[in-house]
């Protein structure tokens, strides 16, 4: 681990203003990635500006009917939520298929969105990897991807972002909240939060420098029959092959974004239209443009007849 | 003691304490913390300071050049020892490859250098600041690609190829025939505790406290390496947090614990870190196996061949794949092959049941498609199969061989006569469900082993044995075996193990420990009641211990007198005659699983399992209990998702860690059962036990298979089976 100085912000925009003033500064919440990360010197921030104070743990609703979520509302709050299990069911369930009950009390909403991905390539400081040293190139391609995405990847990254909960957010039409240096706040829709990694995958988000992440506000409830399916090798503790986060409407209509496949939650919503057609229909137009490796094409298979089961069990 | 004719009745006999289900007597210091791991002697050693690895970058080339110069001005640094400064190091005889590579590498994350500073973070932090100049040379990784070259090379306990009559001739001519080919990964033993040492020096004096299954083999070896006498090295190892194998020799940790020592001039702890783990170790080879079977039309195999290749470093071994193949099934003309490639991945050795483990994952399957085509129960043909003799060597009897019992026990247990034979028939909601079946197998191996007891004033006996309990529960059976000799309650007796100070025993390994260790725990414990019942004028042969007391005819004396004021020890080992070349001695179970495979993910999930293993006498139930369900959680791994992926192009593992390497977690193993069956082996040793530990791992992948395919009629032949290698082949979805 590289030597880093420590500050306790008090505010979100003193945060912020303190990240833009630090080459090389980072956040830090609970720690559960960027811990391990600076341990094995894939991430070696110059400064950590601890957030864990800012008053930023509340699960609020919002004026127009819906819930805003603090971005330090840890994982096992969020999941046990009665009000998120009442109403966003989807959340609750992605939440509660991901990492551990110890990872889970101590990860944040924040940092679950910003969590890094867990290309085995990413975390062997003696491969080369454009994520972690740009330019270098990428060892997963041509190597063993069999997790990796099989869409909207680039020549020079084929990571999948890890996160179940951001793929229940995005199926659920989620804001992200933030707060610049200058102290000036937006609203950054959960599908545009995410980059593709282009020719720049150590950018992963759409987060100027310094900016902090203060919530993220879920719409009014939207209903229907919410599932999240999570596929793996083993029943617990492992990332997705594939996940699918659906909301399954009455009238057969609804919204379906995939986790496991692509650098960011994958949701079409020219797909969805489509959904009272039946799997096979949503899936050739949500993994149209897929260029799967060998070793996992196998996840277009998955990702349909997973979307089926999950669309034969909303209809059950 | 010399062990040369079948066991008669003895007092262990009397099954007072063994046999029962006694509490690990070491477990109240391991749950309270106070067990002492080998990272954790904080008294042993006051200001220890800490090393840390670093491992090779490229498989195989030389190192042109280090730059220590920015490590060595890094905060806290003390040492930093390379294959330059390190003076002359031999290479143990148990290792494959150099434990400190340079400057040509060997393997990745072969270690490099450690940089010994005050504190871990200062190690870890100026170990990355080592900068390495390598000069990369091509390897082979692929073992697939070297089939045609591999040579012959003999396995532990046999030759490399086996031939009884022809083969050849008999296959063709049978009615009924398979031929096919199955692969196994590479597997690491991904223990909890990482390989971990601690190494102090006093003058040319060394003290290792380490994470080790055998003793004797560090010492000799360590002292080898290192070039020094063997009396000058001390080792201590009483607690191990897990070894399968992975420990049996001497590592990395011990070899840079004890240079950084000296280097330092002050005691140095070193812990693999956890992503060196799968590289810089050694790992359970993959193997391809082409098994061929020919039966006549009513299920008799007249021709049995196996076929096994498997790689290694220049100079290394091959995994045994075929060893159960020589002994399990009848068959009158017979074959197998040994072949072993170089490669250049990083050493292959020794994991849980080495060889059966492998072989049983194919050969099980085999005779589950032998049974298909036959039109025959799985069950039937085992049994139809059986032989009561070594069938390359007709003259030799197996000493015990209850193989029948096992299948015919576990599947009325199971419910197997409920079962479809035909595949994809059994449906719960979302779930395909089958059941399949494996015979298990492994050898029982016999090795010397010694121990000191004493006896002091208070009645006290206490057991000193270099064996060591890597947590399978020989403090335990040690314990119980000295009280049941002695004739005292279990908590009168004190067991100590794991140091070379101590008699030298068989060590853990190849499920030989629990049999041999205790067996020479009895011998010492003869020796001492021979010596108590002198002290108090008693003829030993007539002379009952029990209830602390010693008892012939109207007199008893409590067994504390006969220490005076002092103590009364005894000291001797157990040594085989060749009962075990007369008889062949295995052990013997039934696995049966039911799984169910997700008709729409395919997605495999173990719902049931069960054991009967026929093993001799059971020491101890519930530590053997422990044993097997840990090994059928094993195989359950090897069955569905453990596998180290190699980098073709640069020839490492890629997984190496524990989010990469996935071993199962609670959530993937249901309720298992295991029925030991009533065996006493009197040609094992005087115990009349054998080993168990790994007969549980033996068979259990294959069943899982023959469960998935009974599930769902998709037949995998490579494992692991993951639900990738399904999908394709499953009915459409709705």
């Amino acid at each position: 681990m590289k030597s880093f100085t420590y500050e306790r912000a008090n505010s979100p925009a003193e945060a912020a203003a303190a990240a833009a003033r630090t080459p090389r500064a980072k956040f830090i919440a609970g720690g559960t990635n960027l811990l391990d990360l600076m341990k094995l010197e894939i991430e070696t921030p110059s400064h950590l500006i601890d957030v864990n104070r800012l008053a930023l743990d509340k699960i609020e609703p919002t004026s127009e009917g819906g819930l805003r979520l603090g971005a330090l509302v840890r994982n096992t709050e969020l999941a046990t939520d009665e009000r998120v299990r009442r109403d966003y069911g989807l959340l609750s369930r992605a939440l509660l298929a991901g990492a551990s009950g110890q990872l889970r009390n101590k990860a944040t909403t924040a940092g679950n969105l910003l969590q890094r991905t867990r290309c085995p390539y990413f975390y062997d400081t003696n491969q080369p990897c454009n994520k972690r040293q740009p330019g270098s190139g990428c060892s997963a391609i041509g190597g063993f991807s069999r997790q990796h995405a099989v869409i909207g990847a680039s020549e020079a990254c084929i990571a999948t972002h890890p996160s179940d909960m951001a793929v229940a957010m995005c199926a659920l039409d989620a804001v992200v909240e933030t707060v610049r240096p200058d102290g000036a706040t937006r609203n950054i829709p959960i599908a545009e939060f995410h980059r593709l990694p282009g020719d720049t995958p150590e950018i992963e988000t759409t987060l100027a420098s310094g900016e902090l992440i203060t919530a993220v506000t879920l719409p009014k409830p939207v209903g229907g029959k919410q599932i999240y399916r999570k596929v793996r090798d083993r029943a617990s503790y492992a990332f997705a092959l594939v996940s699918v986060a659906a909301i399954v409407q009455r009238d057969g209509s609804g919204r379906v974004a995939l986790g496991g496949v692509a650098h960011k939650p994958w949701r079409v919503e020219a797909a969805e239209a489509d959904l009272p057609r039946g799997a096979k229909a949503v899936t050739a137009k949500l993994l149209a443009d897929a260029r799967p490796t060998r070793e996992n094409a196998f996840k277009l298979t998955l990702a349909e007849r997973t979307l089926a089961a999950v669309l034969t069990e909303a209809r059950g | 003691m010399k062990f040369d004719t079948p066991a008669t009745t003895n007092p262990i006999d009397q099954l007072r304490v063994i046999g029962q289900p006694v509490n690990r007597i070491d477990g109240p210091r391991k749950t309270t913390g106070t067990a002492t791991y080998a990272y954790e002697w904080h008294d042993a050693a006051p200001n220890p300071a800490y090393g840390y690895i670093v491992g090779s970058a490229i498989a195989k080339g030389r190192i042109n050049a280090i730059d220590l110069a920015a490590a060595k001005a890094a905060p806290g640094v003390l040492a930093i020892v390379t294959a330059e400064n390190a003076g002359k190091l031999e290479k143990g005889s148990l290792n494959t490859a150099k434990l400190l590579g340079g400057p040509d590498i060997q393997h990745y994350h072969q270690a490099v250098a450690v940089v010994v500073a005050e504190t871990f973070e200062q190690a870890r932090a100026a170990a990355q600041l080592v900068r390495v100049d390598y000069a990369s040379a091509q390897g082979a990784f692929d073992l697939a690609k070297l089939t045609d070259s591999a040579k012959p090379e003999k396995i532990t306990g046999g030759p490399a190829d086996t031939k009884v009559g022809d083969f050849a001739a008999a296959f063709a001519a049978a009615p009924v025939q398979l031929d096919a080919t199955y692969t196994t990964p590479d597997e690491a033993h991904a223990m909890m505790e990482p390989h971990a040492s601690m190494a102090a020096w006093d003058g040319d004096k060394l003290t290792l406290w380490t994470s080790n299954q055998m003793i004797a083999w560090n010492v000799a070896d360590i002292a080898k390496t290192l070039a020094i006498p063997k009396e000058k090295v001390r080792l201590i190892s009483p607690y191990i947090g897990g070894g399968f194998g992975g420990k049996l020799f001497p590592r990395a940790d011990a070899l840079l614990a004890a240079l950084g020592a000296r280097a330092a001039g002050r005691p140095v702890k070193v812990a693999l870190q956890r992503p060196l783990m799968f590289n810089n170790t050694t790992h359970r080879p993959a193997t391809i196996q082409r098994i061929r079977i020919g039966a006549s039309k009513d299920g008799k195999i007249t021709a049995i061949g196996h076929e096994s290749w498997s790689g290694d470093l220049p100079g290394g071994q091959p995994d045994g794949a075929v060893s159960q193949t020589r002994l399990l099934y009848a068959g009158a003309d017979r074959m197998t092959t040994t072949r072993l490639a170089v490669l250049d991945l990083p050493e292959a050795n020794a994991m849980r049941a080495p060889g059966e483990a492998t072989g049983m994952m194919a050969l099980e399957i085999a005779i589950d498609e032998m049974a298909e085509k036959l039109g025959i129960d799985p069950v039937e043909l085992r049994i139809l199969n059986d032989t009561q003799v070594d069938p390359e060597k007709p003259e030799r009897s197996f000493s015990q061989r209850r193989l029948i019992e096992c299948l015919r026990t576990g599947a009325e247990r199971f419910g197997w006569s409920k079962r479809s034979a035909a595949p994809g028939r059994v449906r719960d909601g979302r779930w395909l469900v089958g059941t399949g079946v494996a015979a298990a197998f492994r050898n029982n191996m016999l090795t010397k082993s010694a121990a000191r007891v004493r006896l002091d004033s208070s009645g006290i006996v206490t057991v000193e044995t270099d064996m060591t309990d890597i947590g399978t529960g020989s403090y335990t059976i040690i314990a119980q075996t000295a009280a049941e000799m002695m004739g005292v309650p279990i908590d009168k007796v004190v067991v100590r193990l794991g140091d070379s100070n101590f008699p030298v025993s068989a060590g853990s390994g190849g499920q030989w420990g629990g049999n041999n260790s205790t067996a020479g725990v009895y011998a010492a414990c003869i020796k001492l009641r021979e010596a108590v019942a002198q002290k108090l004028g008693f003829n030993s042969a007539e002379a009952a211990f029990a209830d602390g007391q010693v008892k012939s005819g109207n007199r008893s004396v409590p067994l504390a007198e006969a220490a005076g004021d002092g103590e009364l020890a005894a000291e001797d080992v157990i040594e085989y005659g060749d009962l075990a070349k007369k008889y062949q001695q295995s052990t013997f179970g039934a696995h049966f699983v039911e799984v169910g495979v997700d008709t729409a993910t395919a997605e495999i999930r173990v719902r049931r399992m069960l054991a009967v293993c026929a093993a001799g006498r059971i020491l101890n139930p519930k530590t053997a209990r422990s044993q097997v369900i840990g090994a059928m959680t094993m195989g359950v791994g090897a069955a569905l998702m453990e596998e180290l992926v190699i980098d073709k192009r640069h020839g490492f593992f890629v997984n190496h860690d524990l989010a990469g390497y996935e071993v199962p977690v609670h959530a993937d193993i249901p309720h298992q059962d295991v029925i030991f069956l009533d065996e006493t082996d009197p040609m094992s040793s005087p115990m009349k036990a054998k080993g168990i530990a790994e007969l549980g791992i033996c068979g259990v992948a294959a069943a899982v298979a023959n469960a998935i395919y009974n599930a769902s009629g998709v037949r995998v032949r490579d494992y692991p089976i993951t639900l990738d290698k399904l999908l394709d082949r499953l009915p459409e979805v709705g």
